[in-house]
């Protein structure tokens, strides 16, 4: 009834192209902005922050950029865990080497950095495709995690191996280290997501986005309607990439603040990605939000549910949670076997037609 | 009747209504994953002696003691989510038992004012307490540890191990790394050499380091080991016909679930420790009795008596007699959490004390200054006995050598302190 294209009469070409072409779809969005913006930061404390906001849009982040990679072009990746320690280790080492300069634009250039790194573990990509390709990036993922641990200068020779991020502010704010207000350490977390957003969707939109997809579904056709698969598995590396080191700059510097590099980007955080990106969809960057959502959120919501509401012990809770989690995950698959997005595509398809489906 | 039925009334009243004003404790366990078969001991020693405290003499100073317990499978997110969601209770003090934790919230509970208790783990430098002042690490620390480790080599050798090879195991993360430096130190003075073998968490596959062990044939290998990998590790030791008398692991790699898998063959393996070990001490009636007995023990209740669930009871004696320390100083019986931080700069642990709480000669006695976070570092050294399934203590309990300690504690700290704008002061 209000969600139809019916009656929205667009009158240019970029009206007629914009991502959200049906008026009901736009306005909501406005509105999911207006309220991330401007109303949840004043409404949130530490617990919601540090346990359920930052986790979320860093994950979705991350999300993002492995499904550039795995959803648009088609080239499985396990190295996500080793590529946010990139990004972790980046933006610490030029956090401490040039503390004048705004941790923002360290952020971004740990991004800038990893998508180098990004671009040589993607060589490989040119010759070897699916499983094997799983493999080589696995090995990235192994070698980036043995380095930060071998090499002491990652971790500017300190005793433990660990980094921790020192205080930095953006006008006169302290946005990384304790003294963080947890409104600032969201908003900061919030900009990133939304930019990374709105970049990667229009990315996928545009001729890039086609040329990953075209070399996805088929890349002998590709490379005969004219698309370089070295250009285009390259750039789907160095995006990938990129998003992915913004997410564990932002991992380190803004939410956890002190990192280990084999316990926290160890091999479990490439599958927990991967995992988000195919329960959320593959190919769909509203997937990535809702595959972070899914597997930060249920959790928490579980634990607070089973020891916090109900009383049960800890480590029965604790259990239970990985049972339910992983119960879900299979009857979404089953139900659904395109992730969240898919659910909600269809959704959208019968809202059109909705009240009158005939 | 009516005085009957008053009475009745009041007792249900006493009963039904919520304590008003209690001292939250935080428990940061860990009863799954890679380390729990290490975790579990230490989270039921360290809720049954507060649940003795509790329903033998009702709390501590009259005010109920309330245990919130949080799960976080040793994994630093997880952590830092239990932190935040249990600070606003007004916890006393956290001990999460993980390094990697504790990093994180060395910070988090600096800028909060919350007590973090990390005794025998975390941040070695947290000893200096002009600079750590929230942080408290007695006790003993790592360093001390390795520092005893060697003491010990130098006692058996006759004190020259000049020469001799000395192979360091360790857990490839903050807490493995940190007697690295000390032994290098210890290295310089004691002229032996020292061979480094990381193990990648959680540390299952150790075939290759115990290759290398085979090979370089060290006189001595120590390890810093958690969860399954001390099992492994020993078990590794084992098939390599090291002998075990030579195998020295630090405190965390010395329990019975690390050497109970390797059987009798395991009999002679040596651990350090900071704290006695066996049932023999008259607390445990009073735990049977008032925990076990009325069906109130944490976990399965199978753990009694073993060194972590020792460790964990130490623990909360240890936290326990602080807020006792701060009720005294301040005549406040329900402490904040600011008393509480007083209350550990003042801790004093005496023969006489731990006699008291019934825990004659349990561990050293020690005190705690506001420069001092740490103690006095005095560690023993216990030994497996596979026949009769016990450890035991071979050696009293040893000051580390502070001579080389304190320059390397000094300079750790005044670089967290330039890192992070602390003027160091006990004020």
């Amino acid at each position: 009834m209000f969600y139809r294209e019916a009656g929205d009469f667009k009158t240019s070409y970029q009206d007629d192209n914009q991502t959200f072409p049906i008026k009901f779809d736009r306005y909501r969005y406005y509105f999911m902005l207006f309220v991330a913006f401007a109303i949840i930061p004043f409404m949130i404390n530490d617990y919601w922050v540090n346990a359920v906001f930052l986790p979320f849009l860093i994950y979705a982040i991350a999300a993002i950029g492995l499904n550039i990679l795995t959803g648009y072009c088609g080239q499985v990746s396990l190295g996500t865990g080793g590529f946010m320690a990139v990004g972790a280790y980046a933006v610490y080492k030029l956090m401490t080497m040039f503390p004048e300069v705004s941790v923002l634009i360290h952020i971004v250039l740990a991004g800038v950095i990893t998508a180098g790194v990004g671009v040589l573990f993607g060589l490989p990509s040119l010759r070897i495709k699916g499983f094997y390709l799983a493999v080589a990036t696995l090995a990235a993922q192994f070698f980036l995690v043995w380095l930060f641990n071998r090499v002491p200068w990652f971790y500017n020779y300190s005793a433990s191996g660990q980094i921790s991020a020192p205080e930095r502010t953006f006008l006169g704010e302290p946005i990384t280290g304790p003294a963080t207000e947890a409104w600032a350490a969201y908003l900061v977390c919030l900009v990133f997501v939304t930019l990374s957003a709105i970049v990667a969707r229009n990315l996928t939109r545009g001729s890039l986005g086609r040329k990953w997809m075209a070399i996805r579904d088929m890349d002998i056709a590709a490379e005969i309607i004219g698309v370089n698969p070295l250009g285009a598995k390259l750039s789907a590396f160095a995006i990938s990439s990129f998003f992915v080191g913004l997410s564990g700059a932002l991992f380190f510097a803004v939410y956890l603040g002190a990192v280990e590099v084999g316990e926290v980007f160890g091999i479990n955080k490439s599958f927990l990605v991967l995992f988000m990106i195919i329960i959320g969809g593959l190919g769909s960057i509203f997937g990535s939000f809702a595959g972070a959502a899914f597997l930060v959120l249920l959790p928490v919501f579980l634990k607070n549910v089973l020891v916090g509401g109900l009383g049960w012990p800890t480590d029965l809770a604790a259990h239970l949670e990985f049972m339910i989690v992983g119960g879900l995950i299979i009857v979404f698959l089953i139900a659904e076997p395109h992730g969240l997005a898919q659910l909600w595509r269809v959704t959208k398809e019968k809202l059109r037609l909705w009240p009158f489906p005939h | 009747m009516k005085t009957k039925l008053i009475t009745a009334a009041l007792a249900g009243i006493m009963a039904a209504a919520p304590a008003l004003a209690d001292l939250t404790f935080a428990s940061l366990s860990y009863r799954t994953g890679p380390y729990a078969a290490n975790g579990i001991p230490f989270a039921d020693g360290y809720a049954d002696y507060l649940t003795l405290l509790n329903e033998r003499d009702g709390g501590i100073g009259g005010v109920p003691i309330n245990l919130l317990e949080c799960e976080t499978g040793y994994n630093t997110e997880k952590g830092v989510e239990c932190y935040e969601s249990t600070k606003g209770e007004g916890v006393l003090a956290y001990a999460p038992l993980s390094t990697g934790i504790t990093y994180q919230l060395i910070p988090k509970v600096t800028a909060d004012g919350i007590a973090l208790h990390t005794g025998g783990y975390g941040r070695t430098s947290a000893k200096n307490g002009e600079v750590f002042r929230n942080v408290f690490n007695f006790p003993a620390n790592y360093w001390d540890g390795a520092s005893v480790g060697i003491k010990h080599l130098l006692d058996i050798n006759g004190g020259d191990i000049a020469g001799k090879k000395i192979a360091l195991v360790y857990h490839n993360s903050a807490y493995g790394k940190e007697p690295i430096r000390t032994l290098e130190e210890l290295s310089k003075k004691h002229g032996y050499e020292l061979s480094l073998l990381p193990v990648d968490h959680p540390g299952q596959e150790q075939k290759s380091q115990w290759l290398q062990i085979r090979r370089d044939r060290p006189d001595y290998v120590l390890m810093w080991g958690w969860g399954v990998m001390n099992q492994v590790a020993i078990q590794e030791a084992v098939n390599i016909r090291f002998p075990m008398e030579n195998f020295i692991g630090v405190w965390w790699s010395g329990s019975e679930n690390d050497v109970m898998a390797a059987g009798a063959k395991a009999n002679g393996y040596k651990a350090l420790t900071f704290h006695n070990v066996g049932n023999n001490f008259p607390i445990f009636d009073d735990i049977q009795k008032h925990v076990v007995d009325t069906g109130k023990a944490a976990g399965a209740g199978d753990q009694i008596g073993t060194v972590l669930y020792n460790r964990g009871m130490y623990n909360a004696m240890l936290l326990t007699e602080a807020v006792k320390t701060a009720q005294a100083m301040t005549g406040n019986m329900d402490i904040s959490q600011a008393e509480m931080i007083k209350g550990m700069e003042a801790l004093e642990m005496t023969e006489d004390k731990m006699a008291a709480l019934g825990l004659p000669g349990f561990g050293p006695s020690f005190s705690v200054s506001c420069q001092n976070h740490g103690g006095d570092g005095m560690v023993a050294v216990s030994q497996w006995d596979a026949n009769a399934g016990t450890w035991s203590l071979i050696s009293d309990y040893q000051q580390s050598d502070m001579s080389v300690l304190q320059p390397l504690i000094d300079a750790d700290s005044s670089a967290f302190a330039s890192e992070n704008n602390i003027t160091p002061n006990c004020n």
